[in-house]
């Protein structure tokens, strides 16, 4: 979808423009190129969603399910806010201590054999991947779900350096087929209705015949998965939670794919974005039972796997060994903030799609980002830069169902007004990636003329005259006037300014 | 990548962050106390309405109660964990059954295509039970490896109810892994399922197609 940058660095703006050169206007205003086909534009991506009656169907109906189960796990309200101030305050804490934390979580790790590296970048994480698979000879790797390796592209690296990496959940599975990226964080593949993968199933799967029936998919994936599993050099993972204190990877999941990826291969290699530490392993049950709940409505999980080490001597399973890759890919950046750092609270349970009225309705490949939906709306323009992602930070109406359902209180909201602020003017010593580069030409002159008009009173009158006089021959489809009037009537100014109502008739008694 | 690790922990340092830490109030979790009785009514709750099955024994009769569920089920191979006190009860109460047990006591890399494709079932222990949702708390290692209750695509579990907690919170303080982790540990609610087709339920994806768990009642006073 778009290149890796090197993204950890808070320096000037202009590394954080489009890949396309950017057009410099003589103030110093930064224009935006126009939209070429590897820009990502929103706008575009979710007017042609709009107009897909099937994707809206079956989003429509996969969120409203959804909605209906998470309020179903909380019945009640006061029970919800407390376990949300916890599982918050877990967070906070964890964040607050964030460098210690981490430290404690390589010393730990290492005390249980499991091998800690440290990557800046994207690119830095993949060669470390591949660096542990090729020194075992590795060329058929399994995986679990995880979020930050989509955010590093591993599959497409890992493809391009030989080696076969297959996606083993269900829905990364069937998106994979097809060359697709999730749409959903939870679920990947919830764009897709049962008619779709039973099509690409019988295309693609050998010896697969079309059916529609849940179980038998299921069946024909569950055959081929075994012997992936079976025949697995290595297995790749996320990580939902670390462990500082005990060294221990928490993995959650339905399916058991995630057991199988990090328990059957001899290599075990898990990646974590950096902000996934947490101090003790009780802190993981509050967490758990919100993550659980406000993803898919369920109390538990099938599996919770806690790994804290390789095969031991004397086990007759298990990985021979583990690593832990910690990547930061612009994570320490958006840190340095301390309203922006609750960004990095979340505990990627999509929540915030679910209930988002927006994403409802365009999908999770509008947004044309790792990370869809509310909250990828604030970590998405963190990450590339408020600039170039300046269509994602407006792709929102601010009604706040986000930030009201998000188990760990992010205010998505807030922190979507700091950066629509800081991606045109950005405060002062801010860290934000792109800051001020989402200024276009036509917005900086309208707001030039505007502030000049209103400085000079006579101007000011005259142009309340024309503006009066010649109401009705105000063009709808003149730039930034056509934003409104796209699917509004045209403003019609009043007959006569209030000043010259006024001047006339002096101020009415009220 | 060392460079990397100084680079990421002085970006984090510098940035300032700091002050007094949050509290931690978790009285929301220390509430959830339920009786003895109570808590096997909602494991099993929880864990039926997910798919997983119940067997009901004493003490004294579980490996009967077991061999039974095999013959009927016509289990051919049961996969078990040789070392443990429960594998020694189970090797003299499967004694000439048709269904032959197997046991796991050599690495995996030894069998693994067998253990793939033609194990019927896998037997384990737990440590314990989790009432809130309905859970089992599994211990695997050198006695009961982890593919065990894995792979096979039914999954047999004892559980004695005396050993059920209100929590995963208050089980993971009571087990003592937050001290002293075993290299894993699980908590289980039922078979392997998905719901990745078109939020359809469907059960048996990856792991155990079956859960069925051997109830032992074991406190007193409770009815068999």
């Amino acid at each position: 979808m778009h290149g890796e940058t090197d993204m950890n660095e808070g320096g000037p703006s202009g590394r954080f423009a489009p890949s396309a050169s950017p057009l410099v206007h003589p103030h110093g205003v930064t224009e935006r190129s126009p939209a070429t086909p590897s820009d990502p534009s929103f706008r575009a991506s979710a007017t042609r969603a709009l107009g897909d009656a099937q994707l809206r169907a079956n989003f429509r109906r996969a969120m409203d399910g959804l909605m209906a189960k998470r309020a179903a796990q909380f019945p009640d309200p006061g029970d919800l806010q407390a376990l949300r101030d916890l599982g918050t305050a877990v967070r906070a804490r964890s964040l607050l201590r964030l460098p210690e934390l981490l430290e404690q979580l390589e010393a730990s790790c290492a005390r249980n054999g499991i091998r800690v590296h440290w990557a800046e970048t994207c690119d830095q994480a993949n060669a470390i991947v591949l660096g542990l698979l090729k020194a075992k000879g590795a060329t058929r790797v399994v995986k679990g779900k995880s979020m930050v390796s989509e955010e590093m592209h591993l599959n497409a690296f890992l493809e391009a350096h030989g080696i076969e990496s297959l996606e083993s959940d269900l829905g990364e599975y069937i998106i994979q087929l097809d060359h697709e990226t999730p749409s959903h964080i939870i679920m990947p593949a919830i764009h897709k209705n049962k008619g779709q993968i039973a099509r690409q199933f019988s295309q693609k799967i050998k010896d697969a015949t079309y059916t529609e029936d849940v179980d038998e998919l299921t069946a024909l994936a569950r055959k081929v998965l075994r012997q992936k599993f079976l025949e697995a050099d290595a297995g790749l993972s996320g990580v939902n939670f670390a462990v500082a204190e005990t060294g221990t990877l928490c993995l959650v999941e339905n399916e058991g794919n995630g057991r199988m990826s990090t328990h059957v291969p001899p290599l075990h290699i898990a990646v974590m974005g950096l902000e996934k530490v947490v101090a003790r392993l009780e802190d993981v049950a509050p967490l758990y039972a919100l993550l659980t709940r406000s993803a898919t409505g369920q109390p538990a999980t099938t599996y919770l796997n806690l790994i804290s080490g390789p095969r031991a001597k004397d086990e007759m399973d298990g990985p021979r060994e583990v690593h832990l890759v910690i990547l930061d890919n612009g994570r320490s950046r958006i840190y340095g903030d301390p309203q922006l750092q609750a960004t990095l609270r979340c505990i990627r349970c999509g929540a915030c799609m679910n209930h988002c009225p927006v994403y409802t309705r365009v999908g999770g490949h509008a947004y044309e980002a790792v990370y869809p939906g509310p909250i990828g709306t604030i970590l998405t323009p963190q990450m590339e830069g408020v600039g170039r992602r300046h269509d994602l930070i407006h792709g929102s109406s601010l009604c706040g169902a986000c930030s009201e359902v998000c188990p760990v209180e992010i205010p998505i909201p807030d922190i979507l007004v700091r950066l629509r602020r800081e991606a045109t003017h950005a405060d002062a010593g801010s860290k934000v990636a792109g800051k001020g580069t989402g200024q276009t030409m036509t917005e900086d002159l309208a707001w030039r003329a505007w502030a000049a008009v209103l400085k000079r009173p006579r101007l000011y009158r005259l142009s309340a005259w024309f503006a009066t006089r010649f109401r009705g021959l105000i063009p709808g489809g003149m730039p930034l006037l056509k934003a409104w009037t796209m699917s509004r009537t045209t403003p019609l100014p009043a007959p006569r300014s209030l000043q010259e109502r006024i001047r006339k008739g002096g101020l009415p008694h009220v | 990548m060392s460079d990397a690790r100084a680079a990421i922990l002085a970006r984090l340092r510098s940035s300032g962050s700091g002050g007094p830490l949050p509290d931690l109030d978790t009285a929301v979790l220390e509430r959830r106390h339920w009786s003895a009785a109570e808590r096997v009514q909602r494991l099993r709750q929880g864990m039926a309405s997910v798919h997983t099955e119940f067997l009901e024994a004493r003490p004294e009769d579980w490996p009967a109660v077991l061999r039974a569920f095999c013959e009927r089920e016509g289990l051919r191979t049961l996969l078990f964990g040789p070392a443990t006190e429960a594998g020694h009860r189970l090797v003299e109460a499967m004694a000439g059954s048709p269904t032959a047990l197997r046991p796991y006591d050599a690495p995996v890399e030894t069998f693994k295509t067998e253990l793939f494709q033609s194990v019927d079932a896998g037997f384990t222990t737990t440590v314990g039970g989790v009432a809130e949702t309905g859970g089992l708390l599994l211990e695997p290692g050198p006695r009961e490896p982890r593919l065990l209750s894995l792979v096979p695509p039914l999954h047999l579990a004892l559980l004695p109810t005396s050993t059920l907690h209100d929590t995963l919170w208050s089980a993971i303080r009571a087990l003592g892994w937050g001290q002293a982790p075993p290299p894993n540990a699980l908590m289980i609610s039922g078979p392997s399922k998905t719901a990745d087709i078109e939020q359809t339920l469907a059960y048996g994806v990856h792991g155990p197609k079956r859960l069925v768990v051997i109830l032992v009642h074991d406190l007193p006073g409770t009815p068999a």
